[in-house]
């Protein structure tokens, strides 16, 4: 008995080694896809972008920047930013910034909030929201909702995943001036 | 005519959600949508089909004290081959549904055919009854997630058929069980009718 359970394990783990080989190439060509099509929506003109991490503050995770090209010339950033204070959870989304760290555009990378409420946020089928950061100066666009004296319209009946929407934009933009502000 | 009736119990006589209630939790969460519910019940077609063969393939072999965790280690395999192939080949859709497709192994569909069918019976009749039950649920899924799309977002298969927001409870949880609820009491009452 101990045979044939041994058995059916090697058996299963055989198999299961290979789909494993036969997936792990469509899975990370799904997955740098996926992350090419995001950077190229939120900086339009992508040809190559150079990835790098950069720790902004002790108190937050350490962010990741993309630097993207076109003919070699510096044509924006993207920012993958997040806050872990969505309503379920932490929501991880993607600013793309211009050298002058204006907002080209955001857009939600993952987020699980309340599906038809705070799901919202993601602007494939509703882009009224994420739309509202588009062509912004983050230093005159006040980066919170209207509850709290910002310039963001809420998503109707949640707020509480808008904030962290800002809160996660505002992240990017601090992040983006900490690191490019010193260099130009 | 054996087959055909091991065949077509799965999709209604004894369909696996609506007159067994068996797996109701994917059921629940991830019915938000047609294409939702169709992929997941797809999923689970194709690791009940070959879970089914493959146990009664085995059934000799596995001896009665170990026939739960073998039977495990079976379905959990192709689980995980579902889930790579989904990663690898659809992976809009393995993004919604997301956490669920693991979640397959520990579907009491999937155990309970193995446990009640397909260790007692043959291969050609435990896949045929796989593929029944499988066809049962993912028919259960997609008229479920069918009914809560057109109610709760106004499209149908990602097709808006008309502007704004629709009933939103209907997206949400308890619009779930509402749907859930409904869809059983009309096909008991259909089934009850056809048996009488």
């Amino acid at each position: 008995m101990v045979i044939v359970l041994g058995l059916i394990a090697a058996i299963t783990s055989l198999l299961l080694a290979y789909v494993y080989t036969i997936t792990k190439q469509p899975i990370d060509d799904a997955k740098q896809i996926k992350l090419n099509n995001a950077i190229a929506e939120v900086v339009p003109g992508l040809e190559t972008f150079k990835e790098y991490k950069v720790k902004f503050d002790e108190s937050t995770d350490s962010l990741t920047f993309y630097d993207v090209y076109k003919n070699d010339e510096l044509i924006g950033t993207a920012v993958k930013s997040y806050d872990n204070n969505g309503f379920n959870g932490r929501i991880v989304i993607l600013v793309g910034l211009n050298p002058d760290g204006n907002i080209i555009k955001t857009v939600a990378l993952e987020q699980s909030e309340t599906p038809g409420l705070g799901a919202k946020m993601d602007n494939v089928k509703n882009p009224e929201f994420a739309e509202q950061f588009a062509n912004q100066n983050p230093k005159k666009f006040k980066l919170q909702v209207k509850k709290d004296k910002g310039d963001v319209d809420a998503i109707t009946a949640a707020t509480i995943s808008s904030r962290a929407y800002c809160r996660a934009v505002q992240l990017a933009c601090n992040a983006f001036d900490a690191q490019k502000g010193g260099a130009q | 005519m054996n087959q055909l009736k091991n065949f077509s119990k799965g999709l209604l006589k004894e369909n696996p959600i609506l007159i067994l209630v068996l797996g109701t939790c994917p059921t629940l969460a991830v019915t938000t949508s047609a294409i939702n519910g169709a992929g997941m019940g797809l999923a689970t077609t194709f690791v009940l089909v070959m879970s089914n063969i493959f146990i009664s393939l085995m059934k000799n072999i596995i001896a009665d004290n170990i026939r739960i965790p073998s039977f495990i280690v079976i379905i959990a395999t192709f689980v995980t081959v579902v889930d790579l192939c989904m990663q690898a080949y659809i992976p809009s859709l393995h993004a919604q549904l997301g956490i669920f497709i693991p979640l397959i192994v520990v579907n009491c569909i999937v155990l309970g055919r193995a446990e009640a069918f397909a260790s007692k019976n043959g291969v050609l009749s435990s896949a045929i009854d796989g593929l029944g039950m499988g066809l049962g649920f993912t028919l259960a899924l997609t008229v479920l997630g069918a009914i809560r799309e057109i109610l709760g977002s106004l499209s149908v298969f990602n097709w808006k058929f008309a502007a704004g927001d629709g009933a939103l409870i209907f997206v949400l949880a308890p619009g779930a069980f509402i749907c859930l609820g409904f869809l059983m009491a009309i096909v008991n009452k259909i089934v009850k009718k056809s048996n009488s």
